[in-house]
């Protein structure tokens, strides 16, 4: 990367890493390597002084026996042999940086229309995803698909990087051209928060430092925007959601009586002496104690990890959810969900998997496959009777048992499942439940 | 933590998917078994586990992979924090491979038994039926490693198959297997090496007294200091001499290397890692410098 070995120029960050009272953000960063992805993660790992010494040395090394005329910072990034062979990302991978402000996980993305389901997987927990788009090209066809892909998954922060604007000369007016042409796709989104940011992650204009070259971009480069990004509110923290994951009975003289429900709250705010109601078998009861090993809380929100103990000595286990007596999810043995598929043998009606969904599984028979997603013109296709890999589609499921379940744009938590074929115990799908029935 | 907003602070984020990780081994596996070697990153696990499991016992044992050429300070730690927990131990021995003929010695000045390990380890996961490891890991620690799951499948010959991971979405984890198959588990994935410290310290654990700054006798090899000890032999031109150093990682004698420094206090050591710009596998490990991708290598073999 040229530019990468200079250390002259001023960084914005005077980072002390050891503060570690930021909170932290999850980012799937979308794209080829033609888009520039890899020299953008490696600018902002660069840049923010979290590559090291010895990984870069071996980095520029690899890159001159290569031959590859630049400090190829995919190497970085690309971890498995094949994927240097090939020269393309395969699988996600996972970076870490942080700054004063915030702690970062990246999903490193492939964005490929045959690693669709790798991009799901990456933005299944993202925060924000960061899209490239070349400023030459403008919005492509995989602009389009890696947006709605953001929006179906539930993202609700999107930042577009019109990167290579060196190319361009750091045009004003080509910067606006693709903007626009953006903002228009964007209509079809449902995407609350959308920010482009014109870069060159090459020569590091607008990633972690403002750009000289493009003095009439008023807004702020990449990381400064990404370390400012509120993401506090995405969470629910109305419907009090808590999926029983393990009972805990130590059955010792100490703790005789002691039967406490360990999981992790999913959303709302759940308070010592809040009325509940158990489902799917539709018990009421009280929250007598939120226990952790650090002591009693009097309220617990999400994501944290506590074991619950209730007033009455109900029939609880592993599958089953406390809800709060006001709010409460749908009961189904029905769902509509959006299912992106991930094998090659393909879903078809009929078919029977497994469906794990929060800390319940069941069996589930496939009633119709909707329709598929072109994945081109991102319409739906009606006539498609089967969902094969990489594809995304609506199916009807009829299943084994209840599930407790809520609308995946309303609770990302209990709004998501996977599928897993019995046979090989692979997870073959992952599913965003749209409709619910019982 | 701020009650107004309901905001973790990015360490309690990470303890709190950690411990939503092991309650999920033990619920979806039936022999599940939590690898301690007595490094920082298990001994930020057993004090997780604490966290996920207690006033209940550990719903499985610990085992460490003993290769018989452990810093003995970190022997000494190991057995005083089980028997503080409580729990149980088992100690799989790479000498009994060795002298069972399971496994033959390297030899000459650069053997080491590490990659010995992974024969006892799978073995002993034989032995004891046990369907489930729960390891350390870290995805930050190598670029292999950056690829690995949460719940890592690994098929009836212990073999990890990087092109046919099975995916891993939202918090939800696949841990179905069959009879003679495994999953290892790494409730660390999202942790850096940084944040183990950070932990350490914010929970007030004690670590094996080599992480600190003391004297030793060492001598220097392929850039690194390696303690003299019994278990490596010196080559022409290495000379032995006395130095202040300590450890980044725990391994065997004979491949880790040690740092030198005068971090003699928790807080000094969270500063120098804070500051440092070497990653702790590069600096410290030869075992991670035989070709570019000997972790990949050695991982689809079975190591941890």
């Amino acid at each position: 990367m040229p530019g990468a070995s200079t250390n002259g120029h001023a960084r914005a960050l005077k980072s002390d890493p050891r503060d570690h009272r930021a909170g932290q953000l999850r980012l799937a960063i979308v794209g080829s390597v033609d888009d520039g992805k890899s020299t953008l993660i490696g600018r902002l790992l660069f840049d923010s002084k979290q590559i090291f010494q010895d990984q870069l040395e071996h980095v520029e090394e690899t890159s001159r026996r290569r031959g590859d005329g630049y400090v190829n910072l995919a190497l970085l990034t690309d971890g498995l042999r094949a994927e240097r062979e090939q020269g393309i990302t395969i699988d996600v991978a996972h970076r870490y940086f942080a700054t004063p402000r915030r702690r970062f996980v990246i999903a490193d993305t492939p964005g490929h229309i045959q690693y669709t389901r790798n991009m799901v997987t990456g933005a299944s927990t993202a925060d924000v995803a960061v899209i490239l788009i070349d400023a030459r090209k403008g919005v492509v066809e995989q602009t389009r698909r890696h947006a709605y892909i953001t929006s179906l998954v539930g993202v609700r922060h999107l930042v577009v990087c019109v990167n290579k604007m060196d190319l361009v000369g750091y045009d004003e007016a080509a910067y606006e051209a693709v903007a626009a042409d953006f903002r228009e796709t964007a209509t079809k989104l449902d995407i609350p928060d959308i920010t482009l940011i014109p870069v060159s992650a090459l020569n590091g204009d607008n990633v972690v430092d403002r750009s000289q070259n493009m003095p009439w971009y008023e807004g702020p480069p990449l990381l400064y925007h990404l370390e400012h990004v509120h993401v506090a509110s995405d969470r629910n923290l109305h419907d009090i959601r808590f999926p029983v994951q393990y009972v805990i009975r130590p059955m010792s003289d100490e703790h005789h009586d002691y039967r406490g429900y360990a999981g992790q709250l999913a959303s709302g705010v759940l308070r010592q002496g809040d009325e509940v109601v158990v489902l799917p078998a539709g018990l009421r009861t009280r929250v007598k104690t939120l226990d952790t090993y650090d002591g009693e809380l009097a309220e617990a929100f999400p994501p944290q990890s506590v074991t619950v103990l209730l007033d009455d000595d109900l029939d609880v286990s592993r599958g089953d959810m406390l809800v709060g007596a006001g709010d409460q999810p749908q009961t189904a043995r029905r769902l509509e969900a959006t299912i992106c598929w991930m094998i090659e043998q393909p879903l078809v009606a009929r078919g029977r998997y497994v469906v794990r969904h929060t800390t319940r599984e069941v069996r589930a028979i496939v009633d119709e496959v909707v329709h598929k997603v072109d994945m081109y013109s991102l319409g739906p296709d009606a006539d498609a009777s089967q969902l094969g890999l990489n594809d995304i589609g609506v199916v009807r499921l009829r299943l084994s048992g209840p599930l407790v379940v809520d609308d995946y744009r309303r609770n990302r938590e209990t709004g998501s499942f996977i599928v897993i074929d019995e046979a090989t115990n692979a997870t073959v799908g992952a599913g965003m439940i749209t409709g619910a029935d019982n | 933590m701020s009650p107004k907003t309901y905001e973790l602070t990015h360490l309690r984020n990470l303890e709190s998917e950690a411990i939503h990780i092991m309650r999920e081994v033990a619920a979806q596996l039936e022999r599940p078994v939590l690898l301690f070697s007595g490094g920082k990153d298990s001994i930020v696990l057993l004090r997780l586990a604490e966290k996920a499991f207690r006033p209940a016992r550990f719903p499985f044992p610990l085992m460490h992979v003993d290769t018989g050429h452990n810093f003995p300070e970190v022997i000494e730690y190991r057995d005083r924090r089980v028997s503080e927990l409580g729990e149980r131990l088992i100690v799989a021995s790479v000498q009994e491979s060795i002298d069972g003929g399971r496994v033959a010695e390297e030899s000459g000045p650069r053997a080491s038994r590490n990659r010995l390990q992974t024969v006892t380890l799978l073995d002993a996961i034989e032995e004891h039926d046990f369907d489930a490891a729960i390891g350390g890991a870290r995805r930050d620690e190598e670029k292999a490693r950056a690829k690995e799951r949460v719940f890592s499948f690994r098929d009836d010959f212990g073999q990890w198959d990087p092109k046919a991971q099975r995916p891993e979405l939202w918090s939800l984890y696949n841990g179905r297997i069959r009879k003679g198959e495994h999953v290892r588990v790494f409730p660390l994935s999202n942790w850096t090496e940084l944040d183990v410290w950070q932990y350490i310290e914010e929970e007030r654990l004690e670590v094996p007294s080599i992480y600190f700054a003391h004297r030793r006798e060492v001598f220097r090899r392929d850039g690194m200091l390696l303690a003299v000890s019994p278990y490596v032999q010196l080559m022409d031109g290495e000379e032995r001499f006395d130095a202040s150093v300590r450890y980044r990682t725990v391994g065997d004698m004979s491949c880790t290397g040690g740092v030198e420094s005068d971090a003699a206090t928790l807080e000094s050591v969270v500063a120098e890692i804070a500051a440092t710009r070497i990653t702790e596998r590069g600096e410290t490990r030869a075992d991670d410098r035989v070709t570019e991708a000997a972790m990949e290598d050695r991982k689809k073999e079975g190591y941890f």
